[in-house]
């Protein structure tokens, strides 16, 4: 054991941050990649925060507590939550339906449930009011019965479902084929009807791909502003959702107030992408297979 | 409770899984179905469990119609290749799975259900796990965790899918006698799938040879390895030397010269002779049924075999003989080989 | 013989007990219910779906080309033919090449960077190129104003050199890479961890110089994926609003994209050419839907 030429050569000292690998390039293209992430995401993102610094703390919260601000967020974040509740539910269905039946033109339809990701913004905000503005196809049924959708938060609603239905159904649909249908005999075979079987294994299985893809489509709607100012009829209090409001502030060189706003919002980004993250690792062991 | 399969026959778009099968199980026995993959004996335990529905015929349980009934209905107990543990509950859960989805009148009082999924979690040897998640265990106690699973609805009938496929060597053999052991203090009528055949012979009352969606053989583990029916049979148990040989009117010929052996009610033509190799017996060149060159010799172990080339016909087959380690023998020799037990089956049969 | 169990099979091997006994067919649909539903909820649930989607995805889509060829295809030529929409066209596409190289070239360093080799805090500078998805559009253009607008914290410098980003071009392509951030990247970097390194390190066993390997025996290997990640990236850039409207000062001519003139003419109440500006922007959600789905089914090719 003792043998001289078995004694380590004392190994080159490890720079930080610098991997063993035979393959090169790891200094450089890391570089670039830091370098560039701070220009373009880090360094703006500091800028929005060291120019919220510089507000006052008794500014700040009259700012976001004032009741026009208030209004906008609960507007933003309520509805959200309400166009990511029917994407659960409906998202849940449309994944069902496209995973487990056959039906003519499938492939069309699954191809179609990523319009909302393809579809610029604005296209969809007009594409939207001139459906439902009371002269439009649908608004124009809709106007007999009393119900206005167009210029309304019903509007809104209607605009976040859009832009979130393909998160709900492209999280759980990779998920839900990859199901092993031996859970679902094993269910029958324990004595389980056909609802029980889906209630008590096939949900809870997909749970969290479902919880995952709510998340994202809440996220997304809680910041959407493209497909949403044209169908909102923008009324202060009633249909202005947060990011119309910044950009308002910043158009009447309110700052301060755009910048509030701002921070609040990117504040609640940050939570839900970490809540998201805790959700898709979840999704993983839970789909994981045993 | 007994089991009657009666002329099932099931096809999956062209191809024919199980062809006009007929198979009688008695209660309480334990029945290995082996077959390699694709015979056809997968899909016959899912005929017989509900999970899958028969083309033609008829599956009786205890003289019932059982096809009248749906998985659910039938009682019976169904541990999967890949166990199909649900992964979002525990082993406790798991196995209370059966007695949760009840309804009504049959539904047990809390109490119950513990007291009876407890029982069943020592009697698997796995009562300490009970609040583990099947991620976080073995695959022999995934194994156990479905067997207890399925035991927990009283099943009339226990049916296994290649129990112990997805199992190491060593576990698999544990497991294995445990069962057997288990099937002796709870004599339910169970129906074992495997393509392994020393699990079949080691475990089941009875085995039930399957090929191309047919039964080959049923019979007791010592007929199906001592007597094979068939050729098939005669292959896929135990090992198998194959000797080419033709039958003239009862009377098999090598090479135009009549072999001395018997092959009584086997038709004229080509035809195989196949004997266990430690069957087969070396002797002077001249005064054995079939003489060739030894090609190697291998020794592992307390075994020594040789590779035998001999004439067939216009070609050359190399067969494969036991050779006693006392035995003066080297590459090159010319031996004779005398199969003391054989069977003779027409070639293309 | 898993085959009657795959999805998708369930409703067209309806038709198939021929020739059985009709007992037999009924018994034969006791036992379809370990595996789907009663034929009744399934058509019920594929309806369900089927309206959910055309009411929220078809119709949007088809109210768009019919309002844009409302006043005929004359009006809508000269909608397009108008100077103000060609300068958005112009600089949608400036816009968007300079964003897409940009984006290709970060996507592939990061993805080599972070997939080839093993170095604490991965996952945090993973989530960090994620981040821009999550930031809200608009929030993301106004932290470009606050760091280059006339109040911004290098306005100062900005004014020293006589440089101009927010209202000009530059503020709109800054913008525009912010919010396609992630696309490349994101493609690249699970397939690329998932590829390994042994052929990199093969090549360069072999004597293959660092860029030689990347180029013959990496890029081969993502070439699909960086397709898909380049595809979904044009498309979000050249239909941006939040962001490039916060920056862009809406200026005819110079600082209108496609979105943004949509926007104009919109407010201007006049429907058909903003239609017929969004139709041609709608035609590239399709041609890049088609396209995905061309490269998902190679992609899907290449992983078997």
């Amino acid at each position: 054991m003792q043998d001289p030429l078995m004694t380590p050569i004392a190994a080159p000292r490890r720079r930080f941050l610098r991997p063993q690998s035979v393959l090169p390039g790891f200094g450089i293209t890391m570089g670039l990649t830091l370098t560039w992430l701070g220009l373009i995401v880090l360094l703006p993102l500091s800028a929005l925060f060291i120019k919220t610094s510089e507000i006052s703390l008794e500014r700040f919260i009259a700012i976001v507590t004032s009741t026009r601000t208030l209004h906008a967020l609960q507007i933003s974040f309520g509805l959200s939550l309400a166009a990511a509740a029917v994407n659960l539910v409906f998202g849940a269905i449309v994944v069902w339906v496209l995973v487990r039946y056959d039906f003519p033109f499938k492939k069309v339809v699954d191809a179609l449930i990523d319009i909302p990701f393809a579809l610029p913004t604005a296209v969809a905000g007009i594409a939207l009011t001139a459906l439902y503005a009371p002269n439009g196809w649908i608004g124009a049924l809709l106007a007999p019965l009393g119900i206005e959708v167009a210029f309304t938060p019903a509007g809104i609603l209607i605009a976040l479902i859009f832009i979130g239905l393909p998160f709900v159904v492209r999280t759980v649909e990779p998920v839900l084929a990859d199901l092993d249908r031996e859970l679902e005999e094993a269910a029958a075979s324990l004595g389980a009807s056909r609802p029980q079987a889906l209630w008590r294994v096939v949900l809870p299985s997909v749970w969290p791909a479902l919880l995952t893809g709510f998340a994202l489509a809440f996220a997304r709607a809680v910041g959407e502003y493209g497909s949403v100012i044209f169908i909102a009829g923008n009324l202060p209090g009633v249909s202005e959702i947060a990011p119309l409001l910044i950009v308002i502030r910043l158009e009447e060189f309110r700052y301060a107030d755009a910048t509030a706003i701002a921070c609040v919002m990117l504040v609640a980004s940050f939570v839900l992408l970490f809540v998201i993250n805790r959700l898709q690792r979840w999704a993983e062991t839970r789909g994981a297979k045993a | 409770m007994t089991i009657e399969v009666a002329g099932v026959t099931k096809r999956f778009k062209k191809f024919t899984a199980l062809d006009n099968v007929s198979l009688n199980i008695r209660s309480g026995e334990l029945v290995a179905l082996l077959g390699p993959s694709g015979s056809g004996k997968t899909t016959l335990l899912r005929i017989i469990a509900g999970l899958e529905w028969p083309d033609a015929g008829e599956v009786r349980f205890d003289g019932e119609d059982a096809l009248a009934r749906s998985v659910r209905e039938r009682n019976v107990g169904f541990v999967f290749q890949h166990y199909a543990l649900f992964r979002h509950m525990n082993v406790f859960e798991n196995v209370a799975f059966g007695l949760r989805v009840r309804k009504g009148a049959d539904r047990l009082p809390e109490a119950a259900i513990r007291e009876k999924v407890n029982t069943l979690l020592s009697l698997v040897q796995i009562d300490w796990l009970a609040e583990r998640y099947p991620s976080q265990l073995s695959g022999g106690q995934r194994q156990r965790v479905a067997l207890a699973r399925a035991l927990a609805i009283s099943p009339r009938v226990l049916l296994l899918d290649e129990p112990f496929g997805a199992l190491d060597a060593k576990v698999r053999k544990e497991l294995r006698r445990w069962l057997r052991h288990l099937h002796e203090e709870l004599p339910v009528t169970s129906v074992l799938v495997t393509h392994d055949q020393e699990e079949a012979l080691e475990l089941a009352d009875r085995v039930v040879v399957m090929g191309h969606g047919k039964i080959e053989q049923v019979g007791s583990p010592a007929e199906v390895y001592d007597a094979p029916a068939t050729a098939f049979v005669h292959d896929f148990i135990g090992e198998t030397v194959a000797l080419p040989g033709e039958v003239r009117a009862g009377v098999l010929f090598h090479d135009g010269k009549p072999l001395g052996l018997d092959a009584a009610g086997v038709p004229d033509g080509p035809a195989r002779i196949l004997a266990r190799p430690h069957h087969v017996d070396l002797a002077p060149p001249g005064e054995a049924p079939f003489s060739g060159r030894v090609l190697s010799l291998r020794t592992f172990g307390p075994t020594r075999r040789a590779d035998v080339e001999i004439a067939a016909g216009s070609g050359k087959v190399v067969v494969e003989a036991a050779v006693p380690l006392d035995l003066a023998l080297e590459a090159g020799a010319v031996v004779g080989l005398r199969p003391r037990a054989y069977k003779v089956f027409a070639a293309n049969g | 013989m898993s085959d009657a169990l795959h999805p998708g099979h369930v409703l067209a091997s309806e038709g198939l007990p021929t020739g059985i006994a009709r007992a037999d067919a009924e018994r034969r649909a006791a036992g379809k219910s370990v595996h789907t539903e009663p034929a009744a909820v399934r058509i019920a649930l594929v309806l369900v779906a089927l309206a959910f989607l055309g009411l929220f995805i078809g119709l949007p889509l088809v109210v768009v080309f019919v309002e844009a060829l409302k006043r005929g295809a004359a009006a809508y030529v000269s909608a397009l033919a108008n100077p103000d929409a060609l300068a958005s066209i112009r600089l949608t596409l400036l816009v968007a090449a300079i964003s897409v190289v940009a984006n290709l070239v970060f996507g592939l360093v990061a993805a080599w960077a972070i997939a080839k080799f093993e170095f604490p805090g991965k996952s945090t500078l993973i989530t960090l190129i994620d981040l821009p998805f999550s930031v809200s559009p608009v929030v993301a253009g106004l932290a470009f104003v606050l760091l280059f607008g006339a109040q911004g914290l290098f306005a100062g410098y900005l004014a020293a050199w006589d440089v101009k980003i927010i209202f000009a071009v530059p503020g709109i392509v800054l913008a525009t890479i912010f919010v396609t951030f992630p696309f490349v990247a994101r493609e690249l970097i699970p397939l690329m961890q998932e590829q390994g390194t042994a052929e990199e390190e093969a090549a360069v066993s072999l004597g293959a110089s660092g860029l030689s390997t990347f180029f013959r025996v990496t890029l081969p290997n993502v070439k699909w994926a960086l397709l898909y990640g380049v595809l979904l990236c044009n498309a979000r850039a050249m239909g941006e609003f939040g962001a490039v409207s916060v920056v862009s000062g809406h200026v005819r001519g110079l600082t209108n994209t496609m979105p943004l003139h949509i926007e104009i003419l919109y407010n201007e109440y006049q429907f058909a050419a903003s239609f017929a500006v969004a139709s041609l922007l709608a035609l590239l959600a399709l041609v890049t839907l088609v396209a995905k789905t061309i490269l998902e089914h190679r992609l899907a090719e290449e992983d078997t």
